[in-house]
């Protein structure tokens, strides 16, 4: 192992860039998990959905999949308003949401994946748009676009997403929803309701998320898996629903995951985001920001 | 019943289903037979931990390749040292030991936190678990192990039958003792663990000790329904063994027949792994996780406590008869519903 300062350099800069991206991934956890406390271990499965019709727009219609991903925002909400409403009256009114509710979630994880096997088969797919191939240099960085273009989109999400959650009437009640349900029904605001929309916005972020992965690398129904942790370790490492946290925090992981890769080769990558929330969960279970 | 007059029964069951498989004459009923067996052995596994104390566990897969590899790891040892060929219930030992230690040390880590944190570690563990055997190259690494099968034992005959036969006795081994905990003390404080953790804390449940002990009984059973798994399937390889069917399947199963008692996870993994095998054979293997999945998610929302609690209702016995079970208009936070 010869240790350069050009790997290293690219090494940091391509994990905080990828980094960006699990921040996206994450966010729509952060937000039930975090917020919510609704475990949401199908998510990653959302995701894999939002690649397939990001893929499927693009391989018909020439789309692309960033447009595609916004404008399918509103059908996720949707799908994500229904499932919230599946879960509260079969699992939350019931007091009954630790366990049936995990394998509720379970369920539906395994039900979109082999759906998605099914019809699109386990060929990996990926997707053409302009930006995808080309790369800037600047001295000895190298940055591809196609993981520069997502980086900045998902910060935009970001952004976008605190500013909902700080600054408007919906988004103060859904942070109030997460601290006092009865305060805010005091307060003439259906608590029900407010979930019911904070669960659709989670959903509605994987239709963006899900466009950034196929940019970002091939998809095949199976990988959202490999998501499963990392969102959970981001989420948990960066404090539960604090999103400068999931910033942080997956930008973190971006650069260790990265690192690892390049020092002591891809197969050791996946262990290392488990690892990070194994000892985080361990070590300081409220994570970096935790409320 | 008495312990003893129900491991009598089981034992005298066993045969039976032994006696007419040899009778039928077709190597394919124990090869489809283990794989029931095995189920109800990682399902009944599965709720000592999930049903009964109300803890997750989306590691299944983890605890049944622990087993697996800990067994392709002695018979390299074996093969390249010419040492003495374990028999297969030793191996089985071995794996549960593997195993249970595991699922020790999983549980001090993070069963100190909520329930969720439980369930998430565990699916960490299991990746984890799975890059460290794909880097270790050992026992096969991402190329995956092969383990050559003996042809006959004496005196059953053919190995696949041998199988069976011993997968046979851990599953009655295994739904033994999980009737036992359920009528013990061990039983009851798990059941308190399930219905309000910080209640039996106050009232001096040792909680964590409780839950040590169920993480350790629930891995170790796992990593032995394991151990002949190499010998079964011939050639071991990481994806599948770690792959998230078994991780379904064990949590879809007891879900399915009902978590609160012995029987429930039984029925379960009977129905549904026939169920699975049929469809293997008649559609194709995709299609029965599909059923799995709908399965799950149509139970957990119609029926909650599973066949079980189904037949209670349908027999007009109050379902608060059943030891343990949990009421259902309080709610553990005390939340307003």
């Amino acid at each position: 192992m010869i240790f350069s300062f050009d790997l290293l350099i690219n090494a940091v800069v391509s994990g905080i860039l990828i980094g960006g991206f699990y921040a996206a991934v994450t966010s729509g956890v952060s937000l039930s998990f975090g917020i919510l406390d609704i475990v949401n271990i199908a998510h990653p499965a959302f995701i894999i959905l939002g690649s397939y019709v990001a893929y499927a727009a693009n391989s018909s219609l020439g789309l692309d999949p960033i447009l595609t991903a916004i404008v399918m925002m509103p059908a996720f909400y949707l799908l994500g308003a229904g499932i919230y409403q599946v879960y509260y009256t079969s699992f939350e009114k019931r007091g009954q949401e630790s366990l049936r509710g995990l394998a509720f979630f379970f369920g539906l994880l395994f039900i979109t994946e082999v759906s998605l096997v099914l019809y699109f088969g386990v060929d990996y797919r990926y997707v053409d748009a302009r930006y995808i191939g080309p790369s800037w240099h600047f001295g000895m960085l190298d940055i591809p676009l196609r993981i520069l273009v997502p980086y900045l989109v998902s910060l935009l999400l970001m952004a976008a997403l605190q500013i909902f959650l700080t600054r408007t009437f919906v988004g103060r009640a859904i942070m109030a929803v997460a601290q006092d349900q009865l305060a805010l029904r005091l307060m003439a605001v259906d608590p029900i309701r407010i979930k019911r929309i904070a669960f659709g916005v989670s959903i509605a972020t994987a239709s963006l998320a899900g466009a950034f992965l196929i940019i970002i690398q091939p998809v095949e129904p199976s990988v959202g898996r490999e998501y499963i942790g990392r969102v959970f370790a981001i989420c948990v490492l960066g404090g539960m629903g604090s999103l400068p946290g999931t910033v942080i925090a997956a930008m973190l992981l971006g650069v260790v995951e990265s690192l690892t890769s390049t020092f002591y080769g891809p197969s050791w990558a996946p262990a290392v985001s488990f690892g990070f929330l194994l000892l985080t969960l361990a070590v300081r279970p409220a994570g970096l920001l935790g409320r | 019943m008495r312990t003893p007059t129900f491991l009598l029964i089981c034992l005298a069951v066993s045969a039976a289903v032994f006696a007419i498989s040899v009778a039928l004459g077709n190597d394919y009923i124990f090869f489809a037979g283990y794989v029931v067996m095995q189920y109800v052995v990682l399902s009944t596994a599965w709720n000592i931990l999930g049903g009964y104390c109300g803890y997750v566990n989306f590691g299944s897969a983890a605890f049944f390749a622990l087993g697996a590899y800990s067994t392709v790891a002695i018979y390299k040892l074996i093969t390249e040292n010419d040492f003495y060929r374990m028999p297969m219930p030793v191996l089985m030992l071995i794996g549960g030991v593997v195993s249970g230690v595991v699922g020790l040390g999983m549980g001090y880590l993070t069963l100190r936190l909520r329930g969720a944190f439980f369930a998430i570690a565990t699916l960490a563990l299991a990746v984890v678990l799975q890059t460290l055997i794909v880097n270790w190259d050992y026992v096969g690494g991402s190329r995956g192990a092969y383990i050559i099968r003996p042809e006959q034992i004496e005196p059953i005959g053919s190995y696949i039958r041998y199988l069976f036969l011993i997968m046979m006795l851990l599953a009655v081994a295994a739904v033994t003792i999980a009737r036992l905990i359920e009528h013990s003390r061990l039983g009851y404080g798990f059941a308190t663990i399930r219905d309000d953790e910080l209640a039996a804390e106050a009232s001096g449940v040792p909680t964590l000790r409780l839950k040590l002990i169920a993480t350790t009984i629930s891995g170790a059973l796992m990593g032995m329904a394991g151990a002949p798994f190499p010998y079964y399937i011939g050639y071991l390889q990481p994806a599948s063994t770690f792959g998230l069917d078994y991780a379904v399947n064990s949590i879809a199963m007891p879900l399915i027949g009902g978590t609160t008692s012995w029987v429930g996870p039984l029925m379960g993994a009977l129905l549904l792994g026939s169920l699975q095998q049929i469809a293997t054979v008649t559609i194709s293997s995709a299609v029965n996780l599909l059923i799995v999945g709908c399965l799950l998610v149509v139970f957990v929302v119609i029926a909650p406590n599973g066949i079980v609690g189904l037949s209670h209702t349908y027999l007009q016995r109050k379902p608060e008869d059943f030891v343990g079970r949990r009421p259902v208009d309080a709610d553990a936070s005390g939340k307003v519903p």
